[in-house]
């Protein structure tokens, strides 16, 4: 039986009014779903995992119907490359000009790296300051060996300072002006650079000829050259530091020694200009100080090694009548130690002194004895005469107390 | 009636009139979801079930209609993200405002129609666009609203104009 047939068949509900009552559900509904958002989008519940569900469906689906967009996609790009294939190919020829360009760019950064790599990793000993620099231009005679390097004054090079590759010593600077430096290399004609041999510890003189290999002269070892020998700086005349590495030693044609040279290794461009003028700008001038040296006594303990031996003996002051004590020096222990050019005039001072108080004990002593064996009384045995001192130094009559000897003259 | 409007007319089957736009808003949001550019541009997103909204409120009052429209929104909710109610509520709102004033839009011309269409449009959206405001605490882009949701939407009136006119006679209790 349908509801038509029923008792509630002839009831007609406005549906209108129904219309706006489900409306109303619906927004009441939907408000409450509004209201019961959680704030927090992180917090989970039911209604994300519905959303997850969705989202797990929307992806594949997404995908596939994203796919015959895609095919359509790459088809039109493969006719579009078809009917542009002429103008890309003069596009891409240029770009690839211009790729090679860049990729002996970068062949030439990488070298020029590494080159300056090896330069600052050149480290002497003491260190020393320097400064880099790239050789500018190659200027040679037919004897002369010299290059220009882009470093001048402004970068504090002077004259005669050492210049060294990454593998060794290359000359030295002979010209320099504001920004720009001369090397005079070692190959050079005027070049003469002290070496040392150091197997055999021997001593030469590198003398540069124009040629490659210069030469070895003036050689001074006591064992014979080999070839393979390494040579280096020697320091000697204070050109150069000692140690920095020059070549080794090879037997040249004419039958002399000659050194092949560090530097031929690769070409000299980049360059290390030392800074060094003389060997004062390394010495420690704290530790080059003046100081008090150690108490050097002869044999004769009264007088010292220091001052004046014969002249102040030879003339003697003239004696006062009283003065029978020697003069005592009695340096202050607490008294700093005096610089060495101000100790040299109190020292003789003193010494004059002393040697003026010994001559009137001198004197005195046979006063002493004359007046004494004048006088009454029961004889002594005479005193047993002192050892006679290696010196020529007129011995004393009487070694003068621990107390009142003459101490030491510090320098 | 003529016979081509008796022709033009179709029953009252929930099926029809209710079902298959649900369907086909379903499947066009997913299918304009897909992550694809077309010179650049993404494809626009329009708010499919409001044009059901507006051609099932002028259609005739019912019961079904606010519950589809819920499901709808509930969906899209689900399926765009955001806070939950917000789609809902949005297209509730566009239903009523056509169903409250729908005796002065059916039988009207197809201009007027439309800016009465424009009209819930954007009532919705501005809804839609409140709710989200003092949900998020933000204010929405207005630019990006109104190009990637409001006019694709307008432009859907000839859809739920043609919708509305398939079963506006279906029942001659509400010509």
């Amino acid at each position: 039986m349908s509801l038509r047939d029923g008792p509630f068949g002839d009831i007609r509900v406005p549906l209108t009014w129904s219309a706006g009552a489900a409306l109303v559900i619906a927004v009441i509904i939907a408000c409450a779903i509004l209201l019961s958002h959680p704030r927090d989008p992180v917090k989970a519940g039911a209604y994300d995992a519905a959303r997850h569900a969705v989202d797990s469906v929307a992806g594949p689906v997404g995908g596939v119907l994203a796919a015959p967009v895609r095919w359509t996609h790459d088809g039109l790009d493969s006719v579009r490359g078809y009917f542009f294939a002429v103008s890309e190919n003069h596009r891409l020829k240029a770009e690839l000009a211009k790729a090679r360009t860049a990729q002996d760019d970068l062949a030439a950064s990488e070298m020029e790296n590494a080159r300056l790599r090896a330069v600052l990793a050149i480290r002497t000993d003491p260190p020393l300051p320097h400064v880099a620099a790239e050789t500018i231009a190659d200027t040679r005679g037919p004897f002369a060996n010299t290059r220009l390097a882009n470093a001048g004054q402004d970068k504090g090079v002077t004259e005669g300072n050492p210049v060294l590759s990454e593998h060794g010593l290359v000359g030295r600077v002979v010209g320099v002006s504001s920004h720009v430096s001369r090397i005079l290399l070692l190959t050079d004609a005027e070049s003469r650079t002290p070496v040392i041999l150091v197997r055999t510890n021997g001593r030469a003189i590198l003398s540069g000829d124009g040629g490659g290999a210069p030469k070895l002269d003036f050689v001074r070892s006591s064992l014979a050259l080999k070839e393979g020998d390494r040579v280096l700086t020697s320091g000697d005349g204070g050109v150069f530091p000692r140690g920095l590495p020059v070549g080794t030693v090879v037997k040249g044609f004419d039958g002399g020694w000659r050194v092949a040279l560090d530097n031929d290794a690769a070409p000299i461009d980049f360059v290390q200009i030392l800074l060094f003028t003389d060997f004062a700008q390394i010495a420690n001038e704290q530790a080059l100080a003046p100081k008090e040296l150690p108490t050097a006594m002869t044999e004769e303990p009264s007088p010292s090694i220091v001052g004046p031996t014969g002249g102040a003996l030879a003339k003697p002051a003239p004696a006062k009548p009283g003065a029978a004590k020697p003069a005592v020096i009695k340096p202050s222990a607490a008294a700093p130690p005096a610089p060495r050019v101000a100790a040299k005039p109190d020292a003789k001072k003193a010494a004059r002194k002393l040697d003026a108080a010994k001559a009137d004990a001198a004197k005195t002593e046979p006063a002493k004895k004359t007046k004494a064996a004048d006088e009454p009384g029961p004889k002594k045995p005479p005193a047993k005469a002192p050892p006679k001192p290696k010196s020529k130094a007129p011995p004393a009559a009487k070694p003068p107390p621990a107390s009142e000897q003459p101490a030491d003259i510090p320098l | 009636m003529t016979s081509a409007g008796i022709a033009s007319t179709r029953s009252m089957n929930p099926i029809g009139w209710l079902g298959l736009p649900m369907l086909v808003c379903v499947v066009a949001t997913v299918l304009f979801a897909t992550p694809i550019r077309i010179f650049g541009v993404s494809l626009p997103q329009p708010i499919f079930p409001l044009a059901a909204a507006f051609a099932w409120a002028l259609i005739r009052p019912s019961i079904l209609p606010p519950f589809a429209l819920l499901l709808l929104g509930f969906f899209l909710d689900v399926f765009w993200g955001g806070p939950q109610g917000v789609w809902p509520l949005c297209l509730l709102t566009a239903y009523a405002a056509v169903l409250a004033v729908r005796r002065l839009i059916t039988g009207q011309d197809f201009i007027v129609v439309g800016a009465w269409y424009a009209a819930a449009t954007l009532l919705a959206l501005a809804v839609a666009y409140g709710v989200m405001s003092l949900v998020t605490g933000v204010a929405p882009n207005l630019v990006a609203v109104g190009w990637m949701y409001a006019l694709p939407t307008l432009l859907l009136f000839p859809f739920a104009r043609r919708l509305a006119e398939r079963y506006e006679d279906a029942d001659v209790r509400f010509r």
